[in-house]
């Protein structure tokens, strides 16, 4: 008879201090959407980018239109929390990756993780991981991250303008020889309040047809990013 | 014969080393059995999927790797089902403990159930994996990866929610000739070994455009079309 005596626990003890320093690295596994420069943040408990459901706030819209980080940046500094902005130095392309390391030694108060990036093509697409409560004990974490609509622009899938209120899809030069052109705009209004993206549409016809975005490579499922979060 | 308080206490181990079987040279790794039963559950409409493979193994084996090319037993099931090569692969790799493949078909709305061993020591670093392909596809593949079950009691359970990979070996063109699965035209090769997709690296599936949304090329209709989670898998530790 077979019997297991050498179970022995080997579980660590786990460390009891907050953790101070730690990687996050973003994997962007989309078939083809690129993300804008990405936001990494620990920030304090009890503050959120966005509340789904609910209105994004000006400083929001204006990343999830254009790709702007200041106005959030800002509202984070005020609250003390420890940001890093745009670790890939640009766009994130389709299967890149890319690692921010954040230390909060001098600000223990810094204990939720948040990330956002604008989804491109997308009208106020945007990737989030919002307000998740950073481990404390060393190891690794993985997360899938989900995409939202912004809700404060109509999704016409055509090419436009990232300028907060301004219509349609800002066009940065990686993206400009993948698009269609000349598309008629799909029939859309802006949604009013944050929630899961529907999706993008597209069509399959580059030179007309009522969207820009092409439908073979540019749509997604639920989840569009993989962090892994390394706490050290 | 009258035992000291210490040698009762040793007794298990003595017994462990001399009652294990000749068949194994190393009877101090073969420890007791553990099992496990994984119920899979396909949650689409019109993607049936194939045969299971099931696999209990330590960190270092992967089924797939995000943005990493796919094995090509890993492409050979996803672009046609078979999952033989990837669990032959897998029966070869230290890190791999346990292997099963399912009876067949998996159809949308079915349930599978299968039961999978393994003689253990201890259960650190213990994970389950599945894949399947959604035979209405160029190359996807349905997965739960590395789903932990390190210190599970007997009877504990937990139900992971699966979501869709593509393989990134094969253009998703959706056309008769490509897709193996019934929706097409059952004249399909399914693998090939060439690479063709948008870059050959397994990324999260994007889904099927198919023919009623506007791809011409596709012999595949809105039924097709699937979210995620794709699957549920619920694994419980049964000894």
């Amino acid at each position: 008879m077979k019997r297991t005596i050498l179970a022995v626990a080997l579980a660590a003890t786990p460390f009891l201090s907050q953790a101070a320093q730690f990687d996050v690295e973003i994997t962007n596994p989309t078939r083809g959407i690129y993300f804008t420069p990405l936001l990494v943040t620990a920030h304090p408990d009890g503050i959120s980018l966005f509340e789904t459901g609910t209105p994004a706030s000006s400083q929001l819209q204006a990343m999830a239109e254009g790709g702007d980080l200041s106005g959030i940046v800002g509202l984070l500094n005020a609250a003390g929390a420890t940001t890093i902005q745009n670790p890939a130095n640009g766009l994130l392309t389709p299967g890149a990756s890319t690692t921010a390391t954040l230390n909060t030694d001098n600000a223990a108060a810094n204990t939720r993780l948040s990330i956002v990036a604008m989804l491109l093509p997308t009208n106020d697409g945007f990737l989030a991981l919002n307000n998740v409560e950073i481990p404390t004990e060393p190891g690794t974490y993985t997360y899938d991250l989900n995409a939202y609509d912004a809700g404060t622009e109509a999704n016409d899938e055509v090419r436009g303008s990232g300028t907060p209120g301004q219509p349609g899809l800002p066009v940065p030069p990686p993206l400009d020889p993948v698009l269609g052109n000349n598309g008629t705009g799909v029939a859309s209004s802006a949604e009013g309040y944050v929630h899961i993206h529907r999706g993008n549409l597209g069509d399959t016809d580059l030179n007309r047809g009522s969207s820009d975005i092409v439908s073979t490579l540019h749509r997604w499922l639920n989840p569009v990013a993989r962090v892994t979060l390394t706490v050290k | 014969m009258i035992f000291s308080r210490h040698t009762l206490l040793v007794l298990p181990l003595a017994a462990l080393v001399s009652g294990c079987g000749s068949s194994n040279d190393n009877p101090l790794i073969s420890g007791s059995e553990y099992q496990y039963r994984v119920t899979i559950t396909n949650l689409t409409t019109g993607q049936p999927f194939s045969p299971a493979a099931v696999v209990i193994h330590h960190s270092g084996w992967q089924a797939l790797e995000l943005e990493q090319p796919a094995t090509v037993g890993l492409e050979k099931l996803a672009e046609g089902g078979d999952n033989s090569d990837f669990i032959s692969a897998a029966d070869a790799d230290s890190d791999v403990l346990s292997t099963a493949t399912g009876q067949g078909m998996i159809a949308p709305g079915a349930t599978e159930e299968l039961t999978v061993s393994v003689g253990l020591v201890d259960d650190h670093d213990l994970s389950l994996s599945w894949v399947s392909m959604p035979v209405n596809t160029n190359d996807g593949l349905a997965g739960v990866i590395d789903a932990r079950l390190s210190g599970w009691d007997v009877g504990q359970s937990e139900t992971f929610l699966a979501i869709s990979y593509d393989a990134g070996t094969e253009a998703n063109t959706e056309s008769a000739d490509t897709v193996p699965g019934p929706a097409a035209s059952g004249l399909a090769e399914g693998f090939n070994p060439v690479r063709d997709d948008v870059r050959n690296a397994v990324y999260l599936h994007a889904g099927v455009v198919t023919g009623d949304d506007g791809l011409t090329t596709s012999t595949l209709g809105e039924m097709q079309r699937w979210d995620n989670p794709i699957a549920s898998v619920r694994v419980e530790r049964l000894q």
